[in-house]
């Protein structure tokens, strides 16, 4: 990065910066058991859960793996599992 | 141009903001800058002025509105005083280091403990490290024309900081003055539209204040002192551009008044120095060869002009309506610094005085030139602060 005027930058830079590496439990959504009521959308801080038409996904491109979701989820429909390699 | 009606500090102030065109205007009360906000606020809802007034929640929020609305290429303004600019002060370096060339009235007021609403300029002084740029004016007329210079100056491509205008609470703002207006098409001329140098667009996104390590960091914050430090000629070119438009010259970062020849010098900002003026012609009259230096910019500090100006003088008395606890006035600490290491540096005296609005008049001033004479004589390096007019008969027990 050079000095510019006032540290301004390109944005939305974040796109290519992939936090999923940092995982180390993996939450698995079972859609069986959801009850699409979005409490998982809103409680991840890294809006790493996405609503598709009637389908609930998980990016794990940038889910850090935190455990916020399965934890709220109403329905206990996300368990978090070891992530393993 | 012959626009001269009687009005209240803070209408001035207001007037002087509507005729800068601010597209942005938050606001949140406190004593003694809710004139202005008010002002500006019946000029919004009068149709008179287009501006987007945002009322926020806390002061802390006011400075953020008028930062995020800089970025977004607004020129944009707020007021505060005292407690509230403290709250401000975290968005105050932020945005400076972001570069965005807001405009903040600072309305002088003591900060608690114990409450008080009466002035000093212990609030704004408080800021001299952030990065924002400051004047203090004498007058409302002198508020009203830096109020025009201060957008100038912190949009200008080679400076691009928060300004900040800083006004004696009450003394200025709630007392009447007559205020000669500029017409809109002079205001127009001098001061064109905000060309923003980066401004926030959704079709291309950028992040202001990045982040940077310790490879960077120290840069960022040297260039942020150039932009001060070289912006100061080019702060004297827009003052000397205005005064040839009002035909009123305040002066350019410092008015040195009476100094030449000057066996002492007083240095002082704000409203006092009106006074301090009069003080002047009288012992002047007297035989007495004493001058005063107006610090009008205070930071950046100019002390090129400063030298300059007390070049011959024996002694120095800075009348400081602030303290750095646990040192002496701030002013004198600045000025100390650049003198040490001069040959026939003057002796520089820091005189703690009028702190929470206490009166200061001709008699003050006379009372603090005698003491400045006395220890001149000395030539002894004066390292304590002298508390003008403090009454020993009233402290706590034990306090010496
Ligand atoms: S585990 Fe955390 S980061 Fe991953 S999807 Fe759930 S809330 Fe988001
Ligand atoms: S919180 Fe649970 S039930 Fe609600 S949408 Fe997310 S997975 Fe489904």
């Amino acid at each position: 990065m050079e000095i510019t005027i006032g540290a301004v930058v390109q944005g939305g830079t974040s796109l290519g910066y992939k936090t999923g590496t940092w995982r180390d439990e993996r939450p698995i959504l079972d859609m069986e058991q959801c009850k699409a009521c979005g409490v998982c959308v809103s409680v991840c801080p890294d809006s790493a859960v996405h609503v598709k038409g009637e389908t609930y996904i998980i990016d794990y491109d940038y889910c850090k793996g935190c455990g916020l979701c399965g934890y709220e989820c109403p329905a206990d429909a996300i368990s978090m599992v070891k992530e393993e390699k | 141009m012959n626009n001269t009606s009687v009005m209240e500090g803070s209408e001035a102030v207001a007037v002087a903001v509507k005729a800068c065109r601010p597209h942005v205007i938050s606001a949140y009360p406190i004593s003694p800058q809710t004139h202005i906000v008010e002002s500006l606020a019946r000029m919004v809802a009068g149709g008179e002025l287009d501006s987007q007034y945002v009322r926020v929640e806390s002061e802390f929020s006011a400075a953020s509105v008028i930062s995020g609305a800089s970025a977004a290429g607004s020129r944009s303004y707020t007021a505060s005083s005292s407690q509230g600019l403290l709250l401000m002060t975290e968005v105050f370096y932020a945005s400076a280091g972001m570069r965005l060339p807001f405009v903040i009235t600072g309305v002088n007021r003591q900060i608690s403990a114990p409450i008080s609403i009466q002035v000093d300029h212990q609030d704004t002084m408080s800021l001299r490290d952030s990065g924002v740029i400051q004047f203090y004016v004498e007058s409302s007329q002198e508020a009203y024309d830096t109020h025009m210079a201060a957008f100038k100056i912190a949009e200008d491509p080679g400076i691009l900081l928060p300004v900040m205008v800083c006004m004696d609470g009450w003394i200025l703002t709630h007392s009447y003055e007559r205020i000669t207006l500029l017409e809109q098409d002079e205001v127009d001329g001098f001061l064109p539209p905000f060309q923003p140098v980066n401004s926030l667009d959704v079709n291309d996104p950028k992040s202001w204040g990045s982040y940077a390590e310790e490879d960077m960091l120290m840069e960022f914050k040297y260039a942020v002192h150039q932009a001060m430090q070289s912006g100061k000629k080019r702060m004297k070119e827009i003052f000397t551009e205005l005064a040839q438009i009002t035909g009123r010259d305040h002066g350019g970062l410092i008015e040195a008044y009476r100094t030449e020849d000057a066996e002492f010098i007083l240095v002082a900002m704000g409203s006092v120095t009106g006074t301090v003026k009069e003080a002047v012609d009288e012992l002047r009259s007297e035989g007495k060869a004493l001058g005063l230096i107006k610090l009008r910019c205070y930071r950046p500090f100019p002390h090129e002009d400063i030298l300059n100006a007390i070049k011959g003088a024996r002694a120095v008395g800075v009348m400081e309506a602030n303290f750095s606890m646990g040192s002496e006035g701030a002013v004198s600490m600045d000025l100390k610094a650049k003198l040490c290491g001069q040959k026939d540096a003057p002796l520089v005296v820091s005189f703690i005085a009028g702190l929470g609005g206490r009166e200061i008049n001709i008699n003050t001033v006379r009372n603090i030139v005698e003491e400045l004479e006395g220890v001149a004589g000395s030539d002894v390096p004066q390292l304590e602060p002298r508390w003008v007019g403090l009454n020993t008969d009233i402290l706590p027990k034990g306090v010496e």
